[in-house]
């Protein structure tokens, strides 16, 4: 894609080489002329018109503040849409991310895309369908509630044959009106008008398998990520990282890129780019330009010292997001006590493609085309970063080489906004492989601890569950604050630490439960690096979720395995929720689940067998997966011949884009149990491409992955795209179990750590 | 240093005055302006910039554009299109394959080329013939399906 945009002359063109920044971002703004394309105004919130719009030709478009990451959001939101205006879901076309057209709905987050996302949209959709039901009302005659629309046509109840197109009402007019505002922007925004919206009974378009909208455009070359778009005279940029982490460059030797045609280079303390017209040349001087780094002392313990580190650390903060009765003392009058401790590494967004940003910084407006999932998030950030006032940047949201989380694409925009100022130039940042694995936002690295007390029968008394680890958010998960990106550290900007792990009211480990009493909590250590660090965390695909609720459902399975009892039954007997419990059934029967203890059978031959459960919830959603494995004794490989994955998220909306979403996040939660683990020696992150940082190959996907889907009509829609993503630490570890006998209490679950947990035993 | 190159992409003789080192990823995507096949790691290791050169999936970000010198390049976009579409497209539509799809390259252009020269393959055949490739969405499954249907159909 090549965007067009007419330009003033460049800015301030520079003529040495090295360009040096200025202390602080100054207003750019200051030195506006009149704007040549002005950025548009924003879209106001309580009015109508700027969630939807209905067409002289009878389509509809819906602007929705949130963005599609490939699970077919934006089929969602049309077909909600569709519903309510009583219209085919194909006449609903979905304008995303585009700070200009849409209202600031939080983007991506927190799986929010329906179960709150979807809201104002449908109210908006229903208002609009009032105001045309009142349209009708006079071009028909008689009274709005003696009228019914379908397909786009209202007409009269007691006469079908006198009838109006949405399309003959409208013409040349704009349908608006205003609704009510909450005053809340992001996640938690909503509208209402006068209308309401329909029951769920009446819903045609809502829970039908409608397809996706960019699967062709994919499949044949003609979908536009973010790293296609062009603009004219544009650079291309790659940023130059520290050998060492923490370490500034102390030289930069322009002479060794004097013969790469048009290179610049940029340089401010410890943030270094180059920048050249051709693509290819901004490589070979990233790779050529020699620089001397400052040394600083290795900033990383000896990773195979990295949980005990946690364990040792001071607690920088802690939580107890759960007390119920008093865990301890019923642990201590306990029969029998039953502890454990699970350990998590560190893991790494590496998003397919690495971070790329577009930024046209001008005198008279900025505009930043990002991959990030929070384009309002982008444009706050970048009209801070640069001092310039928020209505003076445009963020144009596209398609991300993948997006789960605050990846890399959070800190592109802050590099190419830079470096345009700098150049007077658009720029385009693509970060190079090394960046995506190495200097990516980490989920943390955490220590589990689990408690519980039996009594004589073998019932549980009391449970604790601690979790120590560094903070999930040493940056924020949204780009909205300037000091969370690379460039910003790099150039001396403060520093804004979030202190956070658990989600406050989102879930607990054990949740599900009715243990008689329960203590959870929390507690994070400092990071390892405060500035710039390459093992710096934000959110990844499912925050949290891995390592809790392998801890937590390992741990029920070794209560049960302590008490001799079947893991489902000894599940089913703590269990009050009906959802859990009906989400439990339905795996365990697809499953063919047969009662027993869990354990090794038989002979000892080189293929041991066994089978493994987990349940968990989040946020409103349950999730639960059968996992059947085999595990070679010889090699340490698990094999996992088939998972049976449930969910029930509330009301189904699209079945067909909810069955892919579960399963693909309970193959990549494979990934994340069986594969992954960022590693690092004393100076950096070591873990920098796919060999270094393996992830699960097609050879060693599951065999079959049946999903169930439980569809609750009369339950508000939640979060569907990431909870699975949980269940599959737990499920594979105790079906290990059940095959060898052995716990995996450690992640990854590599043929080596089998190996040598098989050798151990 | 740069020097004329000529090779054939989609059927259609293209020339470009660049580095002959510079991998033939950047002349499709710099020179053609083609907005794919796509960079993914530049080591060989993803996928995501397959082509195929003379029929043969080729990794093109590790690719010396010289080395295509003279030869007919094929990517994603000149294997199929919406009116006739290659089978493995097809089926990755029929069964919704792709979530963000950056990989899409790399899956579709060395199944295309696998199935060309193998029929009636076994899942494990497949799966051999696709070890290697990167997705980070975790479509696996649905890949497999895809490939299978079209293997199926060809």
């Amino acid at each position: 894609m090549t965007i067009q945009l007419s330009r003033r002359a460049a800015l301030g063109a520079v003529g040495s080489l090295i360009v040096t920044i200025a202390a602080a971002p100054e207003g750019v703004l200051a030195q506006a002329g009149a704007p040549a394309t002005p950025i548009s105004p924003l879209p106001a919130p309580g009015q109508l018109a700027s969630y939807i719009a209905v067409h002289a030709d009878g389509t509809v478009t819906a602007f929705f503040g949130k963005i599609d990451g490939g699970q077919g959001l934006d089929v969602a939101i049309a077909q909600i849409v569709a519903e309510e205006l009583d219209v085919p879901a194909e006449r609903v076309s979905v304008v995303m991310g585009d700070t200009t057209r849409t209202v600031n709905q939080g983007g991506a987050s927190n799986a929010s895309g329906v179960s709150q996302g979807a809201v104002p949209l449908r109210n908006a959709a229903a208002e609009a369908r009032l105001l045309l039901l009142e349209m009708a009302a006079g071009r028909l005659g008689g009274a709005a509630d003696a009228l019914r629309a379908a397909e786009g046509t209202i007409f009269v109840a007691a006469q079908p044959d006198r009838r109006v197109t949405y399309a003959e009402l409208i013409g040349d007019r704009t349908l608006n009106a205003e609704v009510k505002w909450n005053g809340r922007y992001g996640n938690d925004l909503n509208v209402e008008g006068r209308a309401k919206p329909k029951p769920i009974a009446d819903y045609k378009v809502v829970g039908t398998a409608v397809p996706r909208r960019d699967i062709a455009d994919k499949v044949f070359a003609r979908h536009d990520y973010v790293t296609d778009i062009k603009v004219p005279g544009m650079l291309h940029a790659r940023t130059l990282r520290a050998p060492i982490a923490g370490s500034r460059p102390v030289a930069v030797d322009e002479g060794s890129v004097r013969d790469i045609p048009g290179v610049r280079v940029v340089w401010k303390d410890g943030f270094l780019a180059v920048a050249a017209p051709r693509e290819w040349d901004a490589i070979r001087a990233a790779q050529a330009l020699k620089v001397e780094w400052s040394r600083v002392p290795p900033p990383f313990p000896d990773q195979a010292t990295i949980y005990d580190h946690i364990r040792n650390a001071p607690v920088a903060k802690r939580g107890v997001p759960m007390q119920q009765g008093d865990a301890q003392a019923a642990i201590a009058g306990a029969a029998r006590v039953i502890s454990a401790e699970y350990e998590w590494p560190f893991h790494s967004h590496s998003s397919m493609g690495p971070g790329c940003a577009v930024a046209d910084v001008r005198p008279d407006g900025i505009r930043i085309w990002t991959g990030s999932q929070k384009p309002h998030a982008v444009r706050d950030g970048v009209a801070k970063f640069l001092n310039v006032p928020q209505e003076s940047v445009q963020a144009i949201w596209v398609t991300g080489p993948g997006s789960y989380g605050r990846n890399d694409a959070g800190d592109t925009p802050f590099d190419a906004a830079l470096l345009s100022r700098e150049l007077g130039r658009p720029v385009r940042v693509q970060y190079m492989r090394n960046e995506g694995h190495g200097w990516d936002t980490k989920s943390p690295a955490s220590v589990q601890r689990v408690r519980a007390g039996l009594d004589a029968e073998g019932r549980v008394v009391g449970i604790q569950f601690e979790s120590k680890a560094f903070s999930r958010t040493n940056i924020a998960t949204s780009e909205a604050d300037p000091r969370d990106s690379l460039a910003s550290q790099l150039t001396g900007g403060g520093l804004n630490p979030q202190d956070t792990y658990l989600f406050p009211g989102d879930f607990v480990p054990t949740e599900p439960y009715a243990f008689p009493a329960k203590m959870m909590a929390w507690e994070t250590i400092p990071p390892l690096l405060d500035r710039a660090s390459p093992l710096r965390t934000s959110h990844l695909r499912d925050p949290l979720g891995p390592e809790l609720i392998f801890a937590a459902e390992s741990f029920v399975d070794e209560l049960a395995a302590a008490t001799g009892d079947d893991p489902v039954e000894f599940r089913l007997r703590h269990l009050r929720e009906e959802r859990d419990i009906a989400i439990l059934r339905a795996i365990t029967e697809k499953a063919g689940w047969q009662p027993r203890p869990a354990g090794p059978r038989g002979a000892a031959g080189d293929i041991a067998r066994g089978r493994g459960v987990s349940l968990a919830r989040r946020d409103g959603t349950v999730v639960g997966l059968v996992a059947e494995v085999e595990v070679d004794r010889r090699s340490g490989n698990i094999r996992v011949k088939r998972m049976v994955v449930g969910q029930d998220c509330g009301l189904i909306i699209n079945p067909d884009g909810l069955r892919r979403c579960v399963e693909n996040a309970v193959v990549y939660g494979t990934s994340r149990a069986m594969r992954e683990e960022v590693t690092f020696d004393r100076n950096n992150v070591t873990s920098i491409d796919w060999t270094t940082y393996p992830i699960l190959d097609i050879t060693e996907a599951p065999e079959v992955v049946e999903v169930v889907l439980i569809n609750r009509p009369d339950i508000r829609p939640t979060g569907a795209g990431e909870p699975a993503v949980r269940t599959a630490g737990a499920a594979i570890a105790n079906a290990v179990f059940d095959a060898t006998g052995i716990r995996l209490r450690r992640g990854p679950f590599t043929p080596e750590r089998v190996k040598a947990a098989l050798a151990g035993a | 240093m740069e020097a004329s190159i000529t090779f054939r992409v989609d059927g259609k003789d293209q020339t470009v005055t660049v580095d002959p080192e510079m991998p033939l990823l950047y002349a499709l995507r710099d020179d053609l302006g083609m907005s794919n096949p796509h960079f993914g790691c530049g080591l060989a290791q993803c996928g995501a910039c397959t082509v195929h050169v003379d029929g043969v999936p080729t990794r093109s970000c590790v690719t010396p554009t010289s080395a295509a010198s003279g030869r007919q390049v094929t990517t994603l976009a000149g294997i199929g299109t919406p009116e006739r579409p290659h089978p493995v497209q097809q089926a990755y539509i029929d069964e919704q394959v792709p979530q963000c799809g950056y990989c899409i390259n790399g899956w579709i252009m060395t199944a295309a080329a696998f199935l060309r020269d193998n029929k009636n393959p076994s899942e494990e055949q497949i799966r051999e013939a696709l070890t290697g490739l990167k997705c980070r969405c975790g479509t696996h499954m649905a890949i497999l399906r895809a490939v299978k249907r079209a293997a199926a159909q060809a």
